[in-house]
């Protein structure tokens, strides 16, 4: 049952209110696949990571894969979900080439995580999206049509991969809390460490399942849109869908349930051509698989060796340094850059500094490089030491990027250094900064009587002479100050 | 070592032949082979691989050479062609997997070859082990050799004809709802059906993946003990609901009396169970003879016979018969002409690929249990029959074990009736269903169960005399059968020309 | 229990089996043969009885064995394709599937 308030009327698109719930597979990070021992690396030749069992062969069975397991709890830990003592694997029963044994194991009515929430801010406002379930199983194999006229051919490497299918409450009412939650969800399982969050690989694939209403109407048919990986097609393809559905109500058609893809070359979805929905999956539970057990005590010990969530540093971090919610969730993007924060914060004192500093310089020439931030050149206490410079004066913020790029660009880690070797040491003498002043306003009394005059533009003119004069290393806010007394 | 002795012999006979070299695993292996290919007409081979039989011979020679000694080391012995084997094609009796070859062993298999067994072919069975007379099978009949006209029973038939026809000491069977015990008891053959989970399914064509037991199947309890003891034990690396439970030495209690028993009464104090459903009026009374004396002969040998109830009995077979089917349907729909397997020669698109390669790889009796258990699991009836029969399932499994609670093992028969006539049940799927009403329980239980030659019925066919344990008390099992095969002859009888 | 052709069709297509109508009309009526001995399961009363889905949970608890998370099977695609229909470049061909 939905039991959300009343839709912001913001929210209404052409007076409809949008529905949105997602189902996410979540490619577990293990060396080996669920229910065999053969390898999960991608971009292996075709079938050569599909042994016996992962081939279906007559006589194979499977056996579990501990550290899926493990990470189900971590997944459950992080989202404050229960983590269930007993869950049973489930058959889903149906035909497709990439099936091989023609059913999947999962988990049907006992799923290991049940329950959860998670948490972001969509600009101001805190979203809270509750989560059904996340169930265990395994991933199915891949269909290649390229080559092939008129077949198909069938790659098994993928089938058995473990996945975690991590289910959404209808709670999210636009595409941009959908994309918001996605973009968190990602966070936390790469945050803990439970999967390698390559969308391009397919690590992480999410359906969405979109219907519009009437508000105070029941629920909408949904379609479901399937795997969306990336966060640009999930926008663009929830926003299509959108519109088409009500375009369809509007038109007097009525919504027919479905399974669609997004086609990113014509911005479209499409219903499939497989009726899915239609189909029985026919679930029992796998007599293969006696029931997974999870000891209380395991579930503390995983708990224990938890790193602290996303969630719960961003929001430390506004509590401890200040920091806006939006710096907050940039910084906490990895565990990686959120380290680095916090020791340059700390280090130089200057937390919003550094902030902008590594959302702004670090950030940029990472991506660019498409360097991660564990391999920058810069490390966290030489931005600090840097920081510390700026704060107190030794350098302007034009300058010290100057510092920052010889330091980049493997010149030096010596920060002082630096600034003394490029003479980039800003004027902070008062007293030669008053005498270059007096100079130029002498130099200058058309733009002192013009500034007199009200015309802000002289007033900057005078500041630039002033600047030159010190040849760039006044400092431009005592300049500012002094030259405003100065002209009274 | 007169050759016409080598099939006479049993597996301890025939290891204790090898091992003092009046004769050799290559010159016993030849034998049993020639004598195989001269009984073809019994139908109860499917393939050979000489090269590769001879192969295992002389290695287990080579052994015994090198001063190593074991109790199946050289022994010849077949597999059920439901084992997947690398030498051998493997066709579980069925078109769909024609030619098949598995690139690994059964643990079974490589278990049994590792303590020195030699292969000599693989053995004709009901497809997919569906069946209760090896009539199910797309590569003809096995036929009885106490009268060719009839059945061996199934699915295992031909595993039982080749113990019964003296082709082999001893083969592998396996049993899911009866498929050791009764063709054990059509055939005059010992055979056993370990606990569930005790033998691993690795490498076994799965049928019904709750019930489904490999077992051994030879001409005595001794030799039964001697396999079981090899075949048995954790499968912790393949099979999930392989028991963890130590292998245990099954020939330790034979010949032993029980304890506090005299040599003379062995059986002293062992309180044998009769459920008075298993010996009402469905039961032939060619077949109550036999069982009756033969329980006659067990208080002879000391034990006490008591009436117990399993009053659920009747229910094991519509509970079988849709936990079963469920399983398979879901087991075979990895065979869709894809990875391996049948796929047939002409079609427009993939569903009728499915479509026209199963309905072509499969037989009839395969085709109907695929039907009822996709009927059983579907959107709807699940709970109606599926979830009840797991249900009752259950409270089979609970009257057992009230049942223990006032014997030590039950007894029956193996089966209602002698070997019918090849034909004579073909058109009523039901009737097949219906006779396999004594083993059915056991097998939902997953309670080990025997069946050990009792006597012979009308036309001198076979009566067996099931033997059914609690959890893991094959040993005892064993035991009671050897003592009962010490104090008559039944299980040393052969039919004529064989 | 009465099973109609359509509930025949509609199984033979979700089992992927072809069933001409001879033959499904035979299968009819034997399913319907079966499902009358079904019938005495409901006389059975089940309230409060948990399913048996692993025989040996009636005098054990079952739990599901965990194996440590080691990539230990080789490439052995010859040998696993070796019965395969229909293979190039290591991958099995299928009718086009279309989605």
């Amino acid at each position: 049952m939905n039991q959300k308030a009343k839709p912001t009327a913001s929210l209404l698109v052409h007076g409809y209110e949008v529905v949105i719930g997602f189902e996410t597979h979540a490619q577990l990070a293990t060396q080996s696949k669920i229910f065999s021992r053969a390898p999960t690396a991608f971009g292996a030749e075709p079938n050569t990571q599909a042994c016996a069992v992962d081939m279906a062969l007559p006589g194979t069975l499977p056996v579990m894969n501990r550290e899926a397991v493990a990470h189900a709890i971590r997944f459950g830990l992080a989202v404050g979900a229960h983590v269930a003592e007993h869950s049973v694997f489930a058959r889903k029963n149906y035909f497709y080439p990439d099936l091989p044994k023609g059913y999947q194991i999962s988990q049907y009515e006992i799923p290991v995580v049940q329950g959860g929430e998670v948490s972001f801010y969509l600009g101001d406002e805190k979203k809270t999206v509750r989560l059904v379930r996340a169930h265990l199983e395994e991933d199915a194999g891949k269909s290649l049509h390229e080559q092939f006229h008129g077949q198909s051919g069938i790659d098994l490497n993928r089938a058995g991969t473990p996945l975690l299918e991590i289910v959404t409450e209808p709670d999210m009412r636009s595409t941009a809390e959908a994309v918001a939650y996605a973009k968190e969800l990602h966070k936390i399982v790469t945050w803990i460490g439970i999967c390698d969050g390559n969308m391009q690989e397919g690590s992480f694939r999410c359906d969405a399942n979109v219907s519009v209403r009437k508000p105070g109407e029941p629920l909408g048919t949904r379609r479901e849109i399937k795997n969306l990986n990336s966060f640009k097609f999930m926008q663009q393809a929830i926003d299509y869908e959108i519109r088409w559905q009500i375009e369809q109500l509007e038109d007097g058609h009525a919504i027919e349930q479905a399974t669609v893809l997004f086609d990113p070359d014509t911005g479209e979805t499409r219903a499939m051509r497989t009726k899915e929905d239609a189909a029985d999956y026919r679930y029992f539970p796998d007599p293969d698989l006696p029931p997974l057990v999870i000891e209380r005590e395991w579930v503390s010990e995983v708990q224990a060796g938890m790193p602290e969530l996303p969630r719960a540093m961003a929001d430390r971090l506004v509590t401890e340094y200040g920091l806006p919610e939006y710096d907050a969730t940039t910084l906490t993007q990895s565990p990686a850059m959120a380290a680095y924060f916090e020791a340059a914060a700390r280090a130089s004192g200057q937390a919003k500094l550094a902030s902008n500093w590594i959302m702004g310089e670090v950030s940029r020439r990472l991506n660019s490089e498409e360097r991660d931030i564990a391999d920058a050149p810069v490390n966290a206490d030489t931005l600090a030491a840097l920081l510390a410079r700026i704060a107190d004066g030794t350098v302007s913020n034009n300058a010290a990027r100057q510092v920052f790029d010889a330091l980049w660009s493997g010149e030096g880690q010596d920060v002082d250094a630096i600034i003394e070797a490029k003479g980039l040491r800003q004027m902070n003498d008062t007293g030669a900064l008053e005498k270059i002043i007096d100079e130029v306003i002498a130099a200058n009394p058309d733009n002192v009587t013009q500034f007199k005059a009200g015309k802000d533009k002289a007033f900057n003119a005078l500041v630039g002479q002033v600047m030159k004069a010190s040849k760039g290393k006044a400092n431009p806010q005592q300049v500012n100050e002094l030259l405003r007394a100065k002209l009274q | 070592m007169s050759r016409s002795d080598l099939h006479e012999m049993g597996v301890a006979e025939l290891a204790a032949a090898i091992a003092d070299k009046s004769t050799s695993a290559v010159e016993a292996a030849q034998h049993l082979l020639a004598r195989a290919r001269a009984h073809a007409s019994l139908g109860a081979y499917l393939a050979f691989n000489e090269e590769a039989t001879l192969a295992q011979a002389r290695a287990a020679d080579a052994r015994i050479a090198a001063g190593e000694r074991g109790p199946l080391l050289g022994v010849p012995l077949a597999h059920k062609d439901i084992f997947v084997t690398r030498d051998f094609p493997t066709t579980a009796g069925s078109k769909m997997l024609e030619g098949y070859r598995s690139p690994f062993d059964a643990t079974v298999v490589a278990k049994l070859a590792e303590a020195g067994t030699v292969t000599l072919g693989k053995l004709n069975c009901d497809e997919f082990a569906m069946g209760g007379s090896n009539e199910n099978s797309a590569y003809g009949v096995a036929r009885n050799p106490w009268d060719t006209a009839r059945v061996p029973g199934g699915s295992s038939g031909g595993s039982a004809v080749a113990v019964a026809a003296r082709l082999a000491p001893a083969v592998t069977g396996t049993d899911t709802g009866g498929s050791i015990r009764q063709p054990a008891s059509f055939c005059n053959v010992t055979g056993i059906k370990p606990t569930y989970g005790r033998c691993s399914r690795y490498g076994m064509v799965a049928f019904a993946s709750s019930l489904d037991q490999a077992g051994p199947m030879a001409r005595s309890a001794a030799d039964c003990a001697a396999l079981l003891s090899v075949m048995a034990g954790p499968d912790i690396d393949r099979d999930s609901t392989s028991l963890d439970h130590p292998a245990e030495d099954y020939t330790r209690l034979l010949g032993q009396p029980r304890e506090g028993a005299r040599a003379e009464r062995p059986l002293q104090g062992l309180r044998i169970g009769l459920p008075r459903e298993f010996f009402g009026a469905g039961v032939a009374a060619d077949v109550q003879g036999p069982v009756r004396a033969a329980l006659a002969e067990l208080e002879k040998l000391g034990a006490t016979l008591v009436d117990i109830s399993l009053p659920r009995t009747e229910l094991a077979i519509p509970v079988y018969y849709i936990i079963a089917p469920a399983e398979a349907s879901s087991n075979l729909s990895r065979y869709d002409g894809v990875k391996f397997g049948h796929r047939a020669a002409q079609y427009d698109d993939l569903i009728d690929m499915y479509k026209k390669s199963r309905s072509e790889g499969f037989g009839p009796e395969v085709q109907r249990r695929i039907m009822i258990g996709t009927y059983v699991l579907s959107h709807g009836y699940y709970d109606a029959y599926y979830l009840k029969a797991q249900q009752i399932r259950r409270l089979i499994a609970q009257d057992f074990q009230q049942a223990f609670t006032q014997c030590d093992l039950i007894a029956g028969p193996a089966a209602p009736t002698v070997a019918w006539k090849i034909g004579d049940k073909s058109d009523d799927p039901v009737a097949n269903y219906l006779a396999d009403i004594f083993t059915l329980p056991a097998s939902l239980a997953g309670l080990p169960g025997m069946s050990v030659p009792a006597g012979f019925g009308d036309s001198g066919l076979p009566v067996g005399l099931q033997l059914i344990g609690n959890y893991f008390q094959e040993a005892a099992l064993l035991q009671t059968a050897h003592a009962f095969q010490q104090a008559t002859d039944w299980h040393t009888k052969s039919p004529e020309g064989f | 229990m009465s099973l109609r052709s359509s509930d025949i069709d509609r199984i033979a297509h979700l089992a992927r089996l072809q069933m001409p109508p001879a033959q499904a009309e035979r299968m009819r009526t034997q399913l319907n043969d079966f499902f009358d001995i079904v019938e005495q399961m409901k006389a059975v009363d089940t309230t409060g009885v948990e399913p048996l889905a692993h025989p040996t949970a009636v005098i054990d608890h079952v739990a599901l064995r965990l194996r440590p998370d080691v990539a230990s099977e080789p490439n052995q695609r010859e040998a696993n394709q070796q019965s395969a229909p229909a293979v190039e470049h290591g991958l099995f061909l299928v009718p086009r599937v279309i989605e």
